[in-house]
Order: structure tokens, then sequence, then C-alpha cells
């Protein structure tokens, strides 16, 4: 073995992750822990297509606007694999190295949870857009969120089929090994039957990771007759899930989560799906104003219609830009400057995003509108319902 | 009894070394010359030492095929972690701390040997079978037993199911809290060294030389005497319950654990330090843990192009070097003049 060339790599390991990066001054640096490559690549690429749309549109316009000065704005992508060791590396390194003000993710609750300890330790700003832990943000003053919690969609979820479908009964499938599955199957199962009586959900059925037949589940749902079924699933099983209960023979609504919303459903599902409704962010079909103009430019830009993850992460830019433009100036010294857009993020009073109006609860989650969509008979989600906490 | 005396520049000079090393991560941690990101890399390393040279174990000196390692590190993480979050704080689930705060620092590497007795247990998993089979077939009881392992952290509810588990990082304050000191550093750094001193001093003593006789020939090796069902038993339970113990120190670390930081993939990275350092080679797992980890972290700033980049290294490695780093040597093999500083067999 040529322990030489061995040598020469480990001292280029060492040197390549001990560089710091270059401090360039005058400049808004934001980090990004989002997730490039691994499980869920797509979520990533939405997350830093979004990001880059809005980088180019501030710094093509000479940079950002705080007090009677411009900052150009640079953004720091860190990939993190998807996997939690890493998006706590990822957070340190962008903490610690690149200086950041803020820092965009991780989306997955798996990474955000973890990541954000670590920032709420090293008193760093953070905004998960995408992520439905409560631990997220519980009792973390430095952490935000953009996207609603499920203990909020659960309830628009059954309100929404009461009325829709005059729902009484109702049955649920869920993926047992997806946390945001299970919780918000549990959320809709105790709403529902605290609304209809108990016993009024008469399937509750669960299937693993990676499972791709539910027809033994579907069977017992269907032989039990509800009104409707909810499928708090990612699209990819729920294309699977529908067609498989439409070839049992069922005929009735399904009712969906904001986990339908990619742009992938409509591939995986075709006829099957059209006609379903499912709660979500922000419907891309029939929207107005600043939405209409976000969606029209990214998917020019980008090629596709943008999912709820570019949308909420649009969204956390721009909070932080927004915290940072109402504190008013910058001092340069990191430290102060974090703790000024914290501070000036827990006390936003009305955000006006892409994804409806909010602000911050106390725990920094978002109190915001969810919307209802329909499948159209074209593929399309077309705005149905805005239900508001 | 060795009959030669060991002179004391072999006895001493890798404790004194370690020692210092040891002492100079504490002092640059602790004056903050470096920062907590390389601490965590360095965490990282130690953490990864431990996994790949207990799977080197089974995988290398054992010649088995056990892809289930990451198994038992979730068996680890969670125990531990639920014993110091009970014990030594004030938790949603398990109520005020059962022990007071200031004790932490002594209770956590119990709670991690704990964790790792627990492992081996749960190693017994893997063990049991083994007696009857081997090879491909094993590999499979492997990946069942860490499905198993994951599916029933799902199923249950008290710690956190699919949505994990946490609170860790109060059982470090509270450490911190009776001495401002880096204690995780201390922690890995410690434990890093007696895993590897205990493999050590196990494959290299006469009982232990039983395991590279079942990787020889595993019928000739039961003719010779050797009881190749306790030797089998011993050495999985050993394997797995020092990565039940790196599972502790990594709940610790992250301050967060969830099932789904467990499962095969978790497994396969542990397999290929395995077999980038060299199957049977103490220092080549520890080589590779070290390289392994600086590449993810060094190479991240390319994005995808680091999954292409990695694996063509692997590829080209096995290709002009197919035994891994190491092979089966150890370092002082490589360079007998560090025979004059230590024995390393």
């Amino acid at each position: 073995m040529k322990m030489r060339t061995l040598a020469t790599f480990l001292i280029l390991a060492v040197v390549l992750t001990t560089v710091p990066a270059a401090a360039k001054d005058n400049t808004i640096r934001i980090g990004f822990n989002i997730p490039l490559t691994g499980e869920i690549p797509k979520v990533g690429e939405a997350s830093k297509f979004a990001a880059e749309m809005l980088k180019r549109e501030i710094n093509g316009a000479g940079g950002l606007q705080v007090g009677d000065q411009r900052y150009p704005l640079e953004f720091i992508y860190e990939d993190n694999e998807s996997k939690a060791e890493s998006a706590v590396a990822v957070a340190q390194k962008l903490i610690d190295r690149n200086k950041v003000l803020a820092i965009i993710g991780p989306n997955s609750s798996k990474q955000a949870v973890p990541a954000g300890e670590i920032c709420d330790i090293n008193e760093t700003p953070m905004i998960s857009p995408w992520s439905t832990n409560p631990d997220t943000t519980r009792d973390r003053p430095w952490v935000f969120r953009a996207a609603f919690l499920d203990p909020f969609q659960g309830p628009v979820a059954v309100d929404f089929a009461m009325a829709q479908f005059g729902a009484k009964t109702a049955a649920v499938l869920y993926a047992l090994a997806n946390d945001y599955s299970k919780g918000l199957a549990e959320i809709f199962r105790d709403d529902f039957e605290t609304k209809n009586g108990s016993g009024t959900v008469l399937a509750f059925e669960s299937y693993g990771d990676k499972d791709q037949d539910f027809s033994a589940q579907l069977t017992r749902i269907i032989a039990a007759k509800p009104d409707f079924i909810f499928l708090p699933n990612n699209y990819n099983e729920v294309a699977l899930a529908v067609k498989q209960a439409h070839d049992l023979g069922w005929k009735g609504p399904f009712m969906g989560s904001d986990a339908w919303g990619s742009a992938e459903l409509m591939n995986l599902c075709g006829d099957d799906c059209k006609g379903h409704y499912f709660s979500t962010h922000y419907a891309a079909a029939g929207a107005t104003g600043a939405t209409r103009e976000f969606i029209d430019r990214y998917r020019k830009t980008y090629g596709y219609v943008p999912d709820d993850v570019a949308a909420l992460t649009w969204d956390a830019v721009r909070l932080v830009l927004a915290a940072i433009q109402n504190h008013g100036s910058l001092t340069g010294k990191v430290r102060n400057d974090r703790t000024a857009i914290r501070d000036a993020l827990a006390g936003i009073p009305e955000f006006d995003g892409v994804t409806g109006k909010m602000r911050f609860n106390d725990q920094g989650d978002p109190i915001k509108c969810a919307v209802v969509v329909r499948i159209s008979d074209t593929g399309e989600f077309v705005f149905t319902k805005s239900v508001c906490p | 009894m060795p009959t030669t005396r060991i002179p004391p520049r072999q006895r001493l000079t890798l404790p004194l070394l370690l020692a210092a090393l040891l002492a100079g991560i504490m002092a640059l941690a602790y004056f903050e010359v470096i920062d907590l990101y390389i601490q965590t890399i360095i965490l990282f390393i130690g953490i990864n030492i431990i996994i790949s040279s207990s799977l080197n174990l089974v995988n290398g000196h054992m010649g088995e095929f056990s892809c289930g390692h990451a198994g038992f590190v979730a068996v680890g993480a969670y125990v531990s972690s639920v014993i110091t979050v009970a014990l030594f704080t004030s938790d949603r689930v398990f109520g005020p701390p059962l022990l007071p705060p200031q004790l932490a620092p002594l209770g956590f590497p119990l709670a991690l040997l704990a964790g790792g007795a627990a492992a081996a247990v749960a190693g017994l998993l893997v063990a049991l079978p083994s007696f009857r089979t081997r090879g491909d077939y094993l590999a499979i009881i492997t990946i069942a037993a860490n499905y198993i392992i994951i599916t029933t952290v799902i199923n249950i509810d008290t710690i956190g199911g699919a949505r994990g588990f946490m609170g860790m990082k109060r059982v470090i304050f509270a450490m911190e809290e009776v001495a401002e000191i880096p204690w995780m550093v201390l922690w890995v750094f410690t434990f890093t060294i007696l895993s590897l001193i205990a493999i050590r001093r196990f494959v290299s003593s006469t009982y232990g030389k039983g395991i590279i006789a079942i990787q020889q020939d595993e019928v000739a090796a039961e003719m010779m005497g050797v009881n190749t069902n306790r030797i089998k038993l011993v050495a999985f339970m050993l394997s797995s319950g020092l990565a039940g113990i790196a599972g502790g120190l990594y709940a610790h670390v992250i301050g967060y654990v969830n099932p789904k930081s467990f499962d095969i993939l978790k497994s396969t990275e542990a397999m290929v330090m395995v077999y980038l350092g060299g199957m049977g080679s103490i220092s080549g797992a520890v080589l590779s843990a070290i390289l392994f980890t600086l590449l993810l972290e060094a190479l991240r700033p390319l994005q995808i192009i680091k999954w292409i980049v990695i694996p063509l290294l692997l590829i080209i490695l096995m290709q002009f070097r197919p035994e891994g780093i190491m092979g089966n040597r150890e370092l002082t093999d490589i360079f007998p003049r560090l025979k004059k500083l230590h024995r390393f067999k």
C-alpha cells in the first residue's frame, strides 16, 4: 500500500474540512440545511430552486434594502443527505464556520428536531419550512416553522369531510413507520369521534415501511362501508392505495393531507385520483396575486409547478428578510444580529406570504389558514375552500 | 505471565500518547480553539470507529456476513437514552428526575454500559441462528434482526414511536452544571479507546484466536477442539454490545433518536467502513472510520456529485486493492519500527 497516497488523502480531507469559509463583508448570509441527496432529493431541490429564484430577484435589484443601506444576499446550501446526524453537523457548520445569520431547513422532522436543538443552543434563528412535528419548535425560542401543524390540519379534514360528503363515518389507512402519517391519523380519528360519537371511525388500518400492497387493509375498510376514506400518506403510497381501492370496488370519496401535494402525484395516480380532495398549504391552480406570480415565475424558470415545499421555503426566506428589514439595521456582529432577527421574527405582526397570511404564536408555530383543494379532471389542484384557525 | 519483560517504552508510549491526545482535544475544546463544528466531527469519528471496529469483529475477524449492525446501535441508543432521561432530567413522559441531576457524570457511563448490555442481549437474535447457518443465510437473518428492532421501536409509543425520542441534551446540560468541561469529547474518546482495547485483547487472546479459526475453517476448528458455538455467541454479543455503546454516544451527541436513523442504510455505512479498512484489521477499521467520516464532511459541498465521487473512490479502491486499505494487517505490520514503541499483537 502506498501509505503516501493515504496520507495525502487524509491531509487533504482535514484541510478541506477545516478551511473556514472566507467571510465577505456587508452581505446577508443565510444557510440552507436541506436534503439535496438521500431519500427525498426533490424536496431539497424545490427548496434550493425557490431560494435561488428569490436571491436572483433581490440581488438583481442591488440587494436587500435595510434602513438606508443595500445588502447583497449570500445563500449557502448544505446537503444534509436526509440523515439526522448530517443535519446536526450541517447546522453546526453553518453556525460556526459560515457565520450565517439564520438557517432555513431542515425539511423533514427527523432532521428538524435535532437541528433545531443545535440552533436553539447556539442562539441562531432557524425556520423549518416543512416540518410538522411539534417537538421541532416546542420550548425553543430560536426555532420557527412555516407550515401549519397537524393538530390544526386534522380537524380541517374532519370538518371539510363532514360538510362536503355529509360524512357520519370514516375509515383511515396510514403508514405506521411514518411519524407524520401516524400522528395525523390519530388526530383525525380523535377529532372525528369527538364530533360524531365514538366508534364512527369504522376502520383504522396501518401498513409498514415500503409496503406496496394494501389490499388486505382496504378489503377490511371497504367491508366496513365508511362514508369516506382518509389517507394521510405520502403521494407515492396514495397513488397505490387509491388504485387498489378502486380495483376492490370502492366508489366513495377519498380525503387526503398535505403530503399529497406533490407534482408527482398525478403522474403516478392518473385518473384514479381525480375528483378527490386534500388539505394543503396553498393551491396552485386558481391562485391570484403574489402567489400566481410566484408560480408562474417558478414554472418558467424550472419547468414545473412549484409544490408546497418550494412555496413554504420561499415564505420562510422572506420571513427572515422581512424580520431583518423590520429591525431596520445590521451591526455586522453576528451574535447581535442573530438576536435582533430572532426578536423581529417573533414580533412580526402579519406576514403576507404565497401560502397565505401568517404570524407566529409564542411557540414559533405559524397561525395561518389551510386550503382544501380538489383534483380536477385535468389533474390540477383546484382551490375549493380555505379554513382558518 | 509473559516470561520476557516488556520494556517501558513499549508499555507506556501508546497510553501516554492517547492521554496526551485526549488532554489536547479537551483543552482545545475548552478554550474554544476548535469550534463546535470540529468537535462534532471528532465525536462522529469516535462513534464511527466503535461501529466499524465492532462490526469488523464479526465480518472481518470471524468472516461472517452481518448486515444489520445498525439495529444494535439503535438498541443501545434507545436504552441508554431512556435511562439517562428518566434518571436525570424532568421529562414529559417519565416525570421528574429519579436521581439528583448532579449524579449525571457518574450515571452517564453506567447508562451507556447498560445500553451496551441490552444491545448485547439483542445480539442473541443473530448469535443463536448463527449456530446452524452461515454465509448468505445468516446475512438475511441479520437484516431481519435489524428490521425487528426498528419495527419494535416504532410500535412503542412511550419512547416516541416513529416520532423519535429526545431530551438527551438536558442530560449533557446536567453534566455541565457539575463541571463546565466538554463532557461528550471525554466520553466518546474514553469509550472508543476502551472498545478498541476490548476488541484487541479479545482477538489476540488464546480464547479469541478461536474466532480466526472459525474464519479459516469452521469444521476444522470444531475438530481441533474450539467450541465454535460458544465463540460465536461471545463474538456476536461483544460486537453488538459495543455497537450499543456507540449508539448511546450517538444519541447523546445528537440529542435526538429516530428509528429511521438506524435502518439498513446505516448498516450499509458500517459495512462500507469495514470493507474499506480491510477485514480483520483493527487499525484498518479505525483508519477507514476516520477517512470515511472526513470524506463525507469534506465532499459535502459537491452535493449530488458527492454520491458519484465516493462510490467511485470505493470502486477504484476495490479494483486496485480488493482487500481494503490495510488488508488483514495492522499498522505495526506495515511499519515494523512502530513495534519498538508498541506491540500490537
